[in-house]
This record gives C-alpha cells, structure tokens and sequence, in this order.
C-alpha cells in the first residue's frame, strides 16, 4: 500500500477529527481524497506537521492528529522530545514512513534505510510507540483514539504518490475555517 | 536572578492576554524565563530550536490561545522560511522577543556577525521591528503587543545588552 491507499483507510476514522497534514503530496491526497474544515494543509515549512499539531493539542482538549511523513520528521527529530516531556493524550502523531521524499521525487530518506523513527521516538522519552503495517493503520489511529493516550504511530508503508491537483484555496480561508471546526 | 524588569516584561505579555510561550534560552533573556515559568497564567513549552517553537505557536494560536516567542536574534538564521511560509502566509500574531547579541558591550565577537544581518533580515521580511536600548523604551511593549494582535503579524522586539545592563 501506498500513502494514498493508508489515507484512504483511514477516512472513516479520522474524517471528523482535527487533522494537521504534512506539505506537499500528503495535504493534496487528503485534500483530493475527503477536503474537509477540520483539515489544516500545511502549503509550506516541510517538517512542522507534528510542531503545530502539537501545539493545538497543548491548548485545548480535542483530539488532534498529526499526519507527518518520515523526511518531514528527520528535518525536525528533535521535536520527539519536545512531545515526550510534555504529554497530551489528546495527542496522535502518525508517521507515514514510505522510506522516501515522496513529494520531490521519491529520495531515499535515512528511515527508510538503518534509522528507525520508532526507536528514536522511544528514546526521545515517548511512552506509546506502535510501528504497523499499512494495512493495520487505520485500526491504530482507532486504538490511540479510543484509548485516549498520546501515541506514536509509525506506519510502514510503499513509496508512490498519486496525481492529484495541487491545493489553491487561500491559506487565510483553511486557517479560518480550521479555527471554526477548533471550536465547534 | 530575575529583576524588577524581567518580572514587568511577563507582566506586560499576561497584561496582552500571551497565555502561550515556548523559548529557546539566551544569557540575556534568563531573568525573563525564570519569572516565565512562575507564571500560572502562561503555559511555557520550551523548544529546541526556534523554527519547531514557531510550529507550536501556530498550533498554540488555532487552538485559541495567543503565543509569544523568545528567542535569541542569531535564531534569525534558522527561522527565515517559517516565518514567510508559515507565520506569514497564514496571518498568525507572533510577538518576538528578542535578545539582541552582538551590539555594544558584547563579549564574544562571533555574536556580531549575526548582529550585523539581524536587522537586514526583518527588513527583507517586512518584519515590524523596535529595537529596545534605553531602559525607559520597555514602557513600549503594551503597545506593541496589541499592535502585533491588531495587524496579525511578527513583529520582532529587539533587546541588546545596554537595555538589559541598566534597566532595573
Ligand atoms: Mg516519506
């Protein structure tokens, strides 16, 4: 499975939950695949998807997912401690690590090679720590949720992209609406 | 330890409403942290780097809370592209509160290399900026910190080492 097929699992579980989805092909999948107010598209800043996912969560108690990718989260690893030191249990990040920069052409990352984003997320002080198969991801982000504990979730899955349209909406209106759905 | 100052800065931010503050830690700034984090009205979450703490206080500001960051000018150099694709692009208020390395009474002459681009850079970035030098400029920071609001942009508030050597 590629990341478009692990999103599309994933609909029926994290369709009414606050979203904040990486740059590049991630937003535009979801965007293409079930565009919705409670989803934040990241238009720029590769490697901020779980710093500003996380500071929702640190401010109120909705559940926020953070859908990041495995070369988003090595530009910016030492969040991982950031999170573990301060726990929110309304807090879900979901790494979909397809070992690749899948927006710029499917590079090689290093996760996809000796470095385990698991293992350094577990060493960075993070308490709950899952790797899955693609397949068994949606059932994941369904456990963390219902659990309600702060989870890691490291979703092994192939590179590949699919084509879909780049995102054109005006930033200001994915804010707004965004900020709507925080407090609906 | 924290002077009088350091205490009227938290004072001035709780005063605007700043309930969010994540910072990267500069010599000059200690006093101001320290006092930070006696304060039960502003959640501090400390970053390791000043481009992560930007991500929080966007994520901080959609969940309804209003975030300041503080950090050291050098930081400059690491936050140039969160700020134009991520703070600026999406409108977020963002105070910055700056300590000002490499002016006059600086010790370590690396600092002034980047003390050098620190104004160029929030120029280049159509940044507001005030630059904090005499102790009396302080009496400023309510004003800036409701304009900031008002505008919803950064705006950087520049503090060098004389400011921080003859405020009280
Ligand atoms: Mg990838």
């Amino acid at each position: 499975m590629i990341r478009y097929e692990v999103l599309k699992t994933l609909l029926p579980v994290i369709s009414d939950e606050l979203v904040v989805c990486n740059i590049g092909s991630p937003s535009q999948e979801l965007h293409a695949l079930d565009d919705r107010a409670t989803n934040f598209y990241m238009l720029g800043t590769m490697g901020l998807a779980s710093s500003i996912g996380f500071g929702l969560a640190l401010v109120q108690d909705k559940p926020v997912i953070s859908i990041d990718g495995d070369g988003s989260v090595l530009t910016n690893l030492a969040t991982l401690s950031t999170i573990a030191n301060n726990p929110r249990d309304n807090f879900i990040l979901l790494i979909i690590d397809n070992g690749s920069y899948g927006s710029t052409g499917d590079q090689a990352t290093y996760a996809g090679k000796k470095t385990s984003l698991a293992a350094v997320a577990t060493a960075c002080g993070c308490e709950n720590v899952v790797e899955v198969s693609a397949e068994e991801t949606a059932q994941a982000v369904k456990e963390a949720l219902a659990a309600r504990r702060m989870t890691i979730i490291v979703s092994k899955c192939q590179s590949g992209n699919v084509q879909v349209p780049v995102i054109t909406k005006n930033p200001i209106v994915i804010r707004e609406r965004f900020m709507e759905a925080v407090r609906g | 330890m924290a002077k009088t100052i350091d205490r009227q800065i938290i004072s001035d931010l709780t005063g605007a409403g700043i309930d969010f503050v994540t910072s990267v830690p500069c010599k000059q700034l200690a006093g101001v942290i320290e006092v930070l984090n006696e304060t039960p009205q502003i959640l501090h979450v400390p970053s390791n780097k000043e481009d992560e703490g930007m991500g929080l206080c966007a994520g901080a500001y959609m969940g309804g809370s209003r975030p300041a960051i503080i950090m050291q000018n050098t930081a400059l150099g690491v936050v140039v592209n969160t700020l134009a694709t991520l703070i600026q692009f999406y409108q977020i208020p963002l105070p910055m509160l700056i300590s000002y390395r490499g002016e006059v009474g600086e010790p370590v002459a690396c600092q002034v290399e980047m003390a050098l681009h620190t104004k160029a850079i929030l120029n280049q970035l159509h940044i507001p900026t005030y630059h904090f030098h005499k102790a009396s400029d302080v009496e400023e920071l309510p004003g800036i910190l409701s304009y900031t609001q008002m505008c919803s942009k950064p705006v950087a508030i520049l503090t060098d080492a004389t400011f921080w050597r003859t405020a009280q």
